[in-house]
């Protein structure tokens, strides 16, 4: 069953410098969750989590009612909601507004929902500079790659390969010193900030009860973003919703630990409307951009509508064995992982990429790590059989039906079952290997088969 | 209208009609733990500590805040509280701007910047600063190094007595910002890095009510 | 198993007409295949009052996710439903419901536990084969590091990212033979499999045992 992802996924596991980099920054990442949320340090963890997922499950049971509220408060607070269907929409929201403002410079936060809808690339087209100012994501845009992991985008990197990219896009003499990097890039960034005339930022929540955006980060660059420029859009997916403000007391407390295992990030930002009379700085414009594309998609089937819950924490990538060794890149969206795993079929069809939902040895680590407890493995193993289903005639999958079926045909039949297995014994495991099964003793041996079944020697006592 | 379409669709999906009454929420969790001032006070310098930042009670900021300072320009908010602290006063700082451009000017060539804050978390060493005419955004943004002058008897023990004292912050102010240490990033070979974009040095003063 | 049950005084009964629980079936997206073989197993152990199976896996394919099969069925549903209670992976049956520690094993070497996913984090299990392993005379058990790493069988997944599954059973051979145990044991007969295959590939002297072999030994 090969594939683009099989063929990404072996040349990362051929790659063995990119093997051990996201190998031990995962794992770093992993220990200092694991330590975060210990009995010791957060007692109450697994309260939280059931907390987090019955809030997120009532919001978005009633979406279209949380939705509404949020728009009531954001309107009233002197912003503006704009929903969009999709990344077209989104652009053409954003040109409108910066042309009818003259605008030309636009500052970036990182956002994976308009990474979703390749924003920047749209705005670049009509003519706008629009900087990504997270330190990750402004290196990456200057590689033009796309981001390796929710949390460290540019995990896959050296400083080498930074100061690379600098000297090629920047014009600047190469300097592998990783503070003088960041140095440089906080230093021309700040530029950006100061001049920018519009400011665009994801949100990590958006707060019904108040018309407010949250924003988590470490850097500053988020807050420089929706502070400097005189228009703040923030750009959030509509399942992004939570009811009330109280609510942020159970999320806060997971995200950051869940995270990198700190306390908190650095910078909580819950920003509602453009500045008020009176506050000398912050934004005279305030919009947020509602988007769908595809969202509603995963809405109606209930089991599966917990794939909206992720808050982006990144936990259940830094634990996943499969994640930890091939990488983002393999996937074929922005969202990679396990969550990446259950989202791509969901948006996209599973037919674009039917490995994915199998690219897994249902392990179950990320289910126990989701701080929002989505049942990552229960929703492969419901992908799976949509994949199966939406199966159109193919040699190698008629092949494996029928096997299945055969499966449980000799499975339905003891007879047959004992009769299978005796003829088994009789030949060896050496008969065994054809096919697929020559994918196994490409890696280990084959175990030695008993001389006589369980069956067998229970008939004799 | 793209409005009417998504709304449509979810209300679709999920099997809800229009202003459908919903089901009550689950109650917000809110737990308050019983910690005293004094231990809230020594848990809020501790953390702060543990992200590097400095962090000293003390009954005379000025002078503590005039020591650190050793040459250095600072740009200080319009607080009445440091202003009553006689911060504002102090020879090399700056304070008292109003206009939006002059304080941005004013911040991006201070060294320091220095407010006050509304609120601290003792249990994560956060300051909670809400913007308002008497303190601005970039302040505590701007300037590589920023000190908070935080009155003792506004440390809660966290994130569930903010929210409880503080369920609608949108109320009070358009910028609700809670700071957790120096600004930092980890982005290049997963190499701690402070100083980002805001600033890699923080200072926590607890002064008296 | 059958001798470590009887042992303690328990009357086996082994229904000859069982065959599977399904799982590669259900686990390959086969539902309808799956319904089948869970059918049978229904039927087969219908009368059974107490059911112990010797693998993590079976058991919770079982217990968790037999009932995914039958949710348009409500009969049959109940029937599963009924079937969960009765239904024991090995060492919780031992140390829960039998109340046992202590089956009179005798084996002199030193061990080391692997932590089958399934049982792990499907079943909850993680004290009960650890206190079964302390109470057997001779055997020093030491723990591994990365603990509750998966062995990466999954099934199909083995033979489908044969690469993948691979390397993750190199990094479980790595932390086996890094704490110098000479015999590796587990409550999945799937999980010995995959980890015997690596050991011998990499030319380990280290063996894989079932816990039943080990409370069974003397």
């Amino acid at each position: 069953m090969a594939s683009e992802f099989h063929q990404k996924a072996h040349d990362t596991l051929a790659n063995a410098n990119l093997q051990l980099a996201i190998f031990t920054a995962t794992g770093r990442l992993k220990d200092k969750r694991t330590e975060a949320v210990a009995a010791g340090e957060l007692p109450d963890y697994q309260e939280l989590r059931t907390q987090a997922n019955a809030v997120k499950q009532h919001a978005i049971d009633n979406l279209d009612h949380y939705l509404e509220l949020f728009e009531s408060n954001v309107t009233a607070r002197g912003g503006h909601v704009v929903y969009c269907k999709d990344g077209t929409e989104v652009s053409d929201f954003v040109l409108r507004l910066a042309r009818e403002r003259g605008a030309h410079l636009i500052v970036k936060s990182k956002s994976m929902t308009t990474e979703e809808v390749d924003l920047n690339e749209r705005l670049e087209h009509h003519g706008l500079e629009s900087v990504e100012t997270d330190l990750g994501e402004y290196i990456l845009q200057l590689a033009h790659q796309r981001p390796y992991h929710i949390v460290a985008p540019a995990l896959h990197m050296t400083r080498y390969d930074v100061a690379e990219v600098f000297t090629r896009r920047l014009n600047v003499p190469n300097e592998i010193v990783i503070e003088k990097q960041t140095a440089m890039a906080r230093s021309i960034l700040r530029e950006k900030f100061l001049n920018a005339d519009i400011g665009i930022s994801g949100a990590n929540f958006l707060v019904a009860d108040s018309g407010a955006v949250v924003i988590v980060e470490n850097e500053g660059n988020a807050r420089l973003t929706t502070s400097a420029p005189r228009i703040h859009v923030a750009i959030a997916g509509i399942e992004k919703v939570i009811p009330r403000a109280q609510d942020l007391a159970t999320f806060l407390k997971l995200l950051a630990r869940s995270a990198t295992g700190q306390l908190l990030s650095v910078y909580t930002s819950f920003l509602s409307g453009p500045r008020r009379s009176g506050e000398i700085d912050g934004p005279e414009e305030f919009y947020v951009v509602l988007l769908d594309n595809g969202r509603t998609r995963l809405l109606p089937d209930k089991r599966k509508r917990q794939s909206l819950f992720c808050i982006r924490c990144g936990a259940c990538l830094n634990t996943c064995p499969v994640y930890r060794r091939i990488g983002g890149h393999a996937f074929p969206w922005v969202y990679s992982g396990p969550i990446g795993a259950i989202l791509t079929p969901q948006f996209m069809g599973v037919q674009q990429e039917p490995a994915l939902p199998f690219a897994s040895s249902l392990c179950g680590a990320c289910g126990e790590v989701c701080p929002v407890k989505i049942d990552i493995p229960k929703i492969l193993l419901e992908l799976r059989s949509d994949v199966k289903k939406a199966e159109t005639r193919d040699k190698q999958n008629r092949l494996e039906k029928l096997s299945f079926r055969a499966f449980a045909w000799m499975m339905t039949h003891p007879r047959v079952y004992e009769m299978a297995g005796k003829l088994l014994r009789t030949a060896g495991m050496r008969s065994l290997q054809l096919g697929p099964l020559a994918a196994w003793t490409s890696q280990r041996d084959l175990p030695p088969l008993p001389g006589r079944s369980f069956r067998e020697r229970w008939r004799r006592r | 209208m793209a409005r009417d379409y998504i709304l449509h669709r979810v209300r679709t999906a999920l099997g809800r009609s229009p202003s459908q009454p919903i089901p009550d929420p689950p109650p917000a969790r809110i737990r308050i733990p019983e910690i005293s001032l004094d231990a809230r006070v020594a848990s809020l310098l501790l953390r702060v500590e543990e992200l590097a930042g400095t962090a000293v009670e003390t009954s005379d900021p000025r002078t503590y805040i005039a020591a650190a300072m050793a040459g250095k320009s600072a740009i200080a908010s319009n607080s009445p509280y440091l202003a009553a602290c006689g911060i504002t006063g102090l020879p090399g700082v700056e304070s008292g701007i109003t206009d939006r451009e002059q304080l941005r000017h004013a911040c991006a060539t201070a060294d320091i910047g220095i407010t006050s804050a509304d609120y601290a978390l003792a249990d994560t060493g956060t300051l909670v600063l809400l913007s308002s005419p008497a303190e601005a955004r970039m302040i505590s943004l701007l300037p590589p190094e920023h000190i908070a002058v935080v009155p003792r008897d506004r440390i809660l023990s966290g994130l569930d007595e903010l929210f409880s004292i503080l369920p609608h912050p949108g109320e009070q102010s358009s910028s609700m910002v809670l700071i957790t240490g120096p600004s930092r990033t980890a982005d290049i070979e997963q190499i701690l890095v402070r100083g980002v974009h805001g600033p890699g040095r923080i200072t926590v003063l607890v002064a008296p009510a | 198993m059958a001798d470590v049950l009887e042992g303690l005084g328990f009357e086996i009964d082994f229904p000859e007409n069982q065959t599977c629980c399904g799982q590669p079936a259900y686990n390959s997206g086969y539902r309808a295949e799956a319904r089948a073989v869970a059918r049978h197993f229904l039927d087969t152990f219908e009368r059974s009052p107490c059911i112990v199976i010797p693998s993590g896996s079976c058991t919770a394919m079982i217990r968790h996710h037999f009932a995914d099969l039958f949710q348009k069925e409500p009969e049959t549903l109940a029937r599963v439903h009924a079937l969960e209670q009765r239904v024991f992976e090995f060492s919780t049956f031992l140390t829960q419901v039998a109340g046992v520690e202590d089956v009179g094993a005798r084996f002199r070497d030193v061990v080391t536990f692997h932590d089958g996913c399934h049982a792990l984090r499907e079943l909850g299990v993680k004290d009960a084969p650890r206190r079964l392993l302390a109470q057997v005379r001779g055997l020093e058990l030491r723990e591994l590091s990365p603990a509750e790493e998966c062995c990466g069988f999954g099934g199909t997944f083995a033979v489908k990212f044969s690469e993948l599954s691979g390397a993750m059973v190199r990094t479980k051979v790595e932390a086996i033979e890094r704490s110098g145990a000479r015999t590796v044991v587990s409550l999945d007969p799937s999980c010995l499999m995959q980890i015997q295959g690596a050991l011998s590939r990499a030319g380990s002297k280290v063996r894989t045992m079932h816990l039943a072999e080990i409370l069974a030994s003397r």
